[in-house]
């Protein structure tokens, strides 16, 4: 493995790990904030005791994300010095901004997770609620900075000098709108379903169902809104990357030939040799009225972009299509789940709904891997698009394979240690959750 | 604003030592306790640090930022030179951080609760030793930008007795910050006097450990002990350090621990200070006698002043939030 190789394939796995971390962090305090609120305005003991299991579950994953960030932060420089002794004062901004809101919620989840009976309880919901908005403007923040590699701004690149740097304007770059949106309502998505799924599992297994029942409602709630609103955001960033980055659409959509009138290439494999796509299902003008809004515009494809400079198409298109396939699901299992609950009640009693949303509980964790895996594989060769390539920035330290190995090991065995301590969280929610409710207060059809 | 930027750096590293310290500190005392002191200790560090553990390791965070922002050169000098021990410290961060968490969450409390102690209290000794290590190299001069071979360019920099002695001066740094500071959460005369003899013991190894940094730059020709003798102000921030040795013992035995703890706070910062100050504006000092300076190898002044911006404003949010929640949780009782 050479260390070009190994730095990214590092690269991809610390933030192929900290990326569920995160999302679980931006989403599922708001979660908790809600069932606590129930608690407050009814009383039912029911909601605080959900509010604190979850509140458990945010104290391990917030741990587990905000040592892997920690990581990450490092990583930076260890693996990509180059890339970091140019962009780190460009870019820099959002990261100044990002540690205070990351530094605010340690000190709000302090105060939550050991303020019970210590605070006035309305004080006490507010730590847990600003747990939540600095999350999410922790995440948003970062990916600031994750989109202005796609689209550089705010200085002037001449004759390999970095001048005129603006880092106001480099925050504020032409990407940061679309790609927060779209990574935010991800976040809700994928973990509103992957709650939502654990807890149809346990009501599938039938004991506390109502305690399950309360925590699925307001999981898939979230859940199922997101899901219905991502497609529009996902329309402006294919337009917005359409415009900024024609080589990193035309390989999600592995279109090789410039053309009017372009297909939207729906599966199939790239045959990059051959420049087509066998096996796949086309949709004339399609793809040409998602990029531009007109059925007849021009989209540039990979013929017009030089041959150094494509990304890895197969990856960036299945990818690509495994995102926009799973999002697909989720927009309908979120429309069904509307319609049963304002429409047909009697859904809500079945065993065949619950067994759907348990199967789901992964998918959006999967699309959100995808996306990922579009938007930084689909920038490559550069690190920062159009100005400097990943080879260029990658750290003299050779040897990197070594510590790609002992990274996997340790999120490896990290993945391990938190789905256990999950798993014995859930087993133990008959116990010390929900003791006074293990009868059953409804049954599956 | 360089200036004001420079201050942050200074003060988050401070911060860092002080109550990061104190919290690796815990875990260090943990692991050279007998088994009855061991279940006490634990105890005791989980009241006194689970809530503020977390906030206490975000200075490391913002100390990385202000540099990669700031003063990216003596960033991306310390993260290629020093890779190898970066990640081992790294390493001992997860591992601590999540075994400190896991231990009080595993909802079932069994034999996993060894292992999770196991990582936590070897993991509370290696990452202070390493970032110790770190910050010896940072002063050895033995970073060589040119180097030509493995061992020169990611080894000796790092793996050298001076390195390895100031890391050691950091381990018992923590491990006295800490004892200091449960001295003041114990609830009993009785667990008071366990921290107090181990304050004793952490102090001897802190003021012996430090004089051997001094001896072994002696030896390795490293200028530390000569830079302080020279420069008046550095002296005397080592001397007031020294003469508050005898005070921080009188109240130590007469047990009074408001005083302990600030005094102990007052040698850790002088000490701190010294040396940032004899070295200023060097940061990262070069094989060949040149350094990366804080006034010239910075980032654009643009750069410089947002980011300046950034954490005063920043600093108006967290430090009031920050000593809300230290006040919290040490006095108040009330109920709701």
């Amino acid at each position: 493995m050479d260390n070009l190789l190994a730095a990214r394939s590092q690269m991809a796995l610390s933030l192929g790990f900290h990326i569920i971390f995160s999302c679980i962090g931006m989403a599922m305090p708001f979660f908790m904030a809600v069932s606590h609120y129930k608690w407050l305005k009814t009383g039912d003991e029911q909601f605080k005791n959900l509010t604190k299991a979850w509140s458990k579950g945010v104290a391990i994953f917030f741990v587990t994300g905000a040592v892997s960030g920690t990581m990450l932060s490092f990583e930076l420089g260890l693996l990509w010095p180059a890339f970091m002794k140019h962009a780190g004062p460009i870019f820099g901004m959002p990261f100044s901004l990002e540690g205070t809101a990351f530094f605010i919620e340690a000190i709000a989840l302090g105060f939550y997770l050991y303020g019970w009976k210590k605070f006035k309880p309305w004080f006490h919901w507010f730590t847990g609620v600003m747990v939540g908005v600095t999350g999410l403007a922790s995440g948003i923040l970062v990916v600031s900075a994750n989109a202005w590699m796609n689209s550089p701004a705010g200085f002037e690149f001449i004759n390999g000098e970095y001048l005129n740097i603006d880092p106001i304007k480099a925050m504020f770059n032409d990407a940061w709108f679309s790609q927060a949106l779209h990574m935010t309502i991800a976040a809700f998505v994928s973990t509103g379903f992957a709650v939502a799924g654990i807890h149809a599992l346990m009501i599938l297994k039938g004991s506390n169902t109502l305690f399950h029942w309360k925590a699925f409602k307001i999981a898939i709630s979230f859940g199922a809104v997101c899901a219905i609103l991502q497609p529009l955001s996902g329309d402006i960033s294919a337009k917005d990357v359409a415009q900024r980055q024609p080589a990193k659409l035309a390989a999600m959509e592995a279109h090789f030939k410039t053309e009017e009138k372009a297909a939207l290439i729906i599966g199939g494999i790239p045959n990059e040799k051959e420049k087509k796509v066998d096996y796949a299902i086309k949709i004339p003008g399609a793809l040409s009225f998602l990029a531009h809004g007109d059925f007849n515009a021009e989209v540039k494809g990979l013929d017009q972009i030089p041959e150094k400079d494509h990304p890895p198409v197969a990856i960036t298109h299945y990818a690509f299509q495994v995102m926009v396939g799973c999002g697909v699901v989720l927009m309908l299992a979120g429309i069904l789940f509307l319609i049963a609950f304002y429409k047909k009640k009697n859904w809500l009693e079945s065993t065949w709904f619950f067994r759907l949303f348990a199967i789901l509980t992964p998918l959006g964790y999967i699309a959100l891997e995808a996306g990922w895996v579009v938007t930084e594989v689909g920038r490559q060769p550069w690190i920062i698009y159009g100005v400097m390539r990943t080879s260029e920035a990658v750290t003299p330290m050779p040897g990197i394979q070594y510590s790609f190995y002992l990274y996997s090991l340790v999120y490896l065995s990290l993945s391990v240690a938190v789905t256990f301590l999950l798993y014995r969280q859930i087993k133990s929610i008959p116990l010390k959750y929900d003791s006074n409710n293990i009868q059953q207060s409804f049954t599956l059809k | 604003m360089l200036y004001i930027d420079i201050a942050f750096l200074g003060l988050s590293i401070l911060l860092y030592l002080l109550f990061g310290g104190a919290d690796f500190g815990a875990g260090i005392i943990e692991l050279f306790s007998s088994a009855e002191t061991k279940n006490k200790t634990r105890k005791l560090t989980y009241k006194a640090i689970g809530p503020i553990w977390e906030a206490n390791h975000m200075w490391l965070i913002i100390t990385i930022v202000i540099l990669f922002v700031g003063f990216p050169i003596a960033y991306t000098t310390i993260t290629v030179h020093l890779h190898i021990p970066l990640l081992i410290m790294l390493f001992g961060i997860i591992a601590r951080g999540t075994a400190f968490v896991f231990r009080h969450y595993d909802a079932v409390k069994d034999d996993m609760q060894k292992v999770y102690n196991l990582i936590f209290v070897y993991s509370s000794f290696i990452t202070p030793l390493f970032l110790g290590i770190i910050a010896g190299s940072l002063m050895s001069g033995k970073i060589n930008p040119t180097a030509i071979s493995f061992h020169e360019g990611f080894i000796a920099p790092w793996f050298n007795l001076f390195s390895i002695s100031v890391g050691l001066f950091t381990v018992c740094i923590c491990g006295f910050l800490a004892a200091v500071y449960l001295i003041g959460e114990a609830k009993s005369a009785d667990d008071a006097a366990i921290f107090i003899s181990k304050a004793k013991w952490m102090n001897v190894a802190t003021v012996l450990s430090g004089a051997l940094v001094f001896i072994i730059s002696e030896v390795e020709h490293i200028g530390i002990f000569r830079g302080l003798l020279t420069n008046r102000i550095s002296l005397l921030a080592i001397i007031a350090a020294s003469v508050s040795l005898f005070f921080l013992w009188d109240y130590l035995l007469k047990g009074k621990k408001n005083r302990v703890r600030i005094l102990a706070g007052f040698q850790i910062t002088m000490i701190l200070f010294a040396v940032g100050y004899e070295y200023f504006p060097a940061f990262v000092l070069l094989k060949n006698n040149s350094f990366i300076s804080l006034l010239e190898n910075t980032a654009p002044l643009s750069t410089l002043t947002a980011l300046g911006w950034a954490l005063i404003l920043g600093s108006l949010f967290i430090l009031p939030a920050l000593f809300y929640l230290y006040y919290s949780f040490q006095h108040r009782e009330q109920e709701y």
